[in-house]
């Protein structure tokens, strides 16, 4: 119990007439790291249930692991692949040099190689992302004298598993400096915003600095290399495109494509969803709305057709996989402040994400991936939707009562 | 039919007049604290806009477009220089009148509005319309679907940011942010999630 001492015997000096009263925030942050905090519920309403805000945000942050790790594997086969098939040596840069020095390889049948070379550029991106982001959180938890909050920690992982592998680090730290201010704090801290932090971030890079951050050149870290994405390459002609580029729907679903740093095996997402459902942290309603909002808009295209866009030919079962739909279904959309809070609210707030999805890479050719925006729509109307429902809900009691 | 279609689409979402135009910003600011109230208003906008976009387009192509006055003898004059100043007389004889027509047959909402309905003469939205529909050369069909899409885009824009304000009630805004100035964030905020629409072409 040696660090509990330690922590006891600070604790005077940052609690109130203490000299570091100023900096109670950090003490209080890294108290609540090691131990769980001994306040209680002291007004109505009581809810006696173990689980707390702490719990539910380290449960994410779990839940998101096995995507990360897959993720990491795939950048690195991507490159290794484009390497092998370019002819050339290595990557350069001090990645490439770390890479030398440890004698990792760029093998691509090797996972080790692979995977390592993966974490050379989540890894970075992530120290960044905690450093600039955890910076403002601080600094607005001691300004404004809040509590630094757990939140942080799965917004700063979702937003690293979005951005393309390439994107300088500088603007990685631009992007979570806009998502964790504007996004969030402006409206007071985690709970009081009205979007998702880490897809205002992530939004803010798309429309700041579209050449980093979209296009063909972006996905696969290795100069010179262009790869289009699945999506962008549905877009020029449809399922024959992305089955001539040598990507069959299996690759699509372990995520083995060109893509963002983690958003893109499905199968990662759908162990994460389990996990989410299993300990009933995420919503099933978001999801199971966002999965029929899409394969129904997806038949809908599908019948209407079209002979100049090939993108309407589609099927459903290749949208659910290709992208970060199945990322942004499970671990976006479900972000229990920005979603709807009605239980029939969130059937619909699902649904309207899944099909301006499927409406935002289908007719426009502007954002081949229709996630990201897609979700923050439904964060923009969320309120919205909750309101009708509570109208209704009190028409139809007032219906019964009268 | 798919013309119309693809015009009323376009007018809501994509070229969505409050944001990716910014335009009727007093009243889309002032008036957007409640979602009611904000329901109401926008349905005002949405009758004005649907009235007001065809009458001056009639205006306009039998009055006072080059040549309009032809069946008068008058094949030289040019009037459409008067176009701002009609346009506006229209707008605030619909606006009166639908404050008449308020008052007598929906008093609650009436009072609901109060200041913002005589409002909606000045507002940019409207006259926006208007001067769009003949900058673009709109036949009549179209100019009444581009009233009615406007007019629905705006009411959509003001009633999603009643939604956000009503929700965001329970926010801890610094003090010098509170009020207008983290509505202009929400908005600006709002409009990059309406950035999803931007290129989709119809």
């Amino acid at each position: 119990m040696g660090l509990r001492k330690i922590l006891d015997d600070l604790e005077p000096l940052f609690s109130k007439g203490g000299r570091l009263h100023r900096f109670e925030a950090l003490y209080e942050m890294v108290d609540t790291i090691f131990y769980s905090p001994a306040d209680r519920t002291r007004s109505a309403p009581h809810l006696r249930d173990g689980i707390d805000l702490k719990r539910v945000m380290i449960y994410v942050f779990l839940a998101a692991m096995p995507v990360a790790i897959m993720g990491m594997y795939n950048i690195g086969l991507q490159a290794n692949t484009a390497l092998q098939a370019m002819e050339l040596s290595g990557i350069g840069g001090w990645r490439g040099d770390i890479i030398e020095m440890l004698g990792i390889g760029y093998d691509p049948d090797s996972i080790g190689a692979c995977f390592w070379q993966g974490f050379l550029y989540f890894f970075p991106a992530y120290v960044v992302t905690m450093v600039v982001g955890g910076f403002w959180e601080v600094l607005f938890a001691i300004i404004r004298n809040h509590e630094v909050n757990e939140g942080f920690f799965v917004t700063s992982l979702l937003y690293v598993l979005v951005l393309p592998p390439t994107v300088p680090l500088w603007q990685v730290g631009m992007g979570i400096s806009f998502g964790v201010v504007i996004g969030k704090e402006v409206f007071g801290g985690t709970g009081k915003n009205f979007l998702n932090p880490a897809l205002v971030g992530r939004a803010f890079l798309f429309f700041a600095y579209p050449a980093q951050n979209s296009g063909d050149a972006v996905w696969t870290a290795v100069d010179g290399f262009s790869g289009a994405t699945p999506l962008a390459l549905a877009y020029e002609g449809g399922v024959d495109a992305i089955m001539a580029a040598g990507v069959s729907w299996n690759d699509a679903f372990y995520g083995l494509i060109q893509g963002t740093i983690g958003a893109e095996s499905t199968i990662a997402c759908l162990i994460g969803a389990f996990f989410l459902l299993y300990t009933r942290i995420a919503s099933w309603r978001i999801m199971l709305g966002c999965v029929i909002g899409l394969a129904a808009m997806s038949l809908l295209f599908n019948t209407i057709g079209s002979d100049t866009n090939p993108m309407f030919a589609l099927p459903w079962h290749w949208h659910f996989v290709l992208g970060g739909f199945a990322f942004g279904a499970i671990y976006m959309a479900t972000d229990p402040v920005s979603a709807c809070m009605t239980s029939t609210g969130k059937l619909y707030y699902g649904a309207l994400i899944g099909v301006m999805c499927a409406l935002i890479r289908v007719v426009n050719p502007a954002y081949p991936e229709g996630m990201m925006l897609a979700i923050l729509f439904g964060n923009v109307l969320a309120p919205l939707i909750d309101y009708f429902v509570v109208q209704a809900n009190i028409r139809r009691r007032q219906k019964r009562h009268a | 039919m798919e013309n119309y279609l693809s015009l009323l689409v376009r007018s809501i979402f994509i070229e969505n007049l409050a944001l990716s135009f910014f335009l009727g910003m007093c009243t889309f600011l002032a008036v957007s604290k409640q979602v009611e109230t904000a329901l109401g208003l926008g349905l005002a906008v949405v009758v004005v806009q649907t009235i007001t976009v065809p009458t001056n387009y009639l205006i306009y192509t039998l009055v006072l477009q080059e040549g309009a006055l032809s069946w008068a003898g008058l094949e030289e004059v040019d009037l459409s220089f008067l176009g701002l100043i009609t346009y506006i007389g229209v707008i605030a004889a619909m606006v009166q009148i639908l404050e008449m027509a308020l008052d007598k047959y929906f008093p609650a909402l009436y009072h609901a509005l109060g200041i913002f309905l005589p409002l909606i003469t000045v507002n940019c939205a409207i006259l926006g319309g208007s001067l769009f529909m003949v900058e673009r050369n709109y036949d009549f069909g179209e100019s009444v679907v581009y009233g009615l899409g406007s007019g629905l885009g705006w009411a959509l824009a003001i009633v999603a940011l009643a939604g956000v304000r009503e929700k965001l009630k329970y926010s801890d805004v610094p003090d010098g942010l509170q009020g207008l100035g983290i509505t202009f964030i929400i908005v600006g905020l709002m409009s990059l999630a309406f950035m999803s629409f931007s290129g989709i072409q119809l």
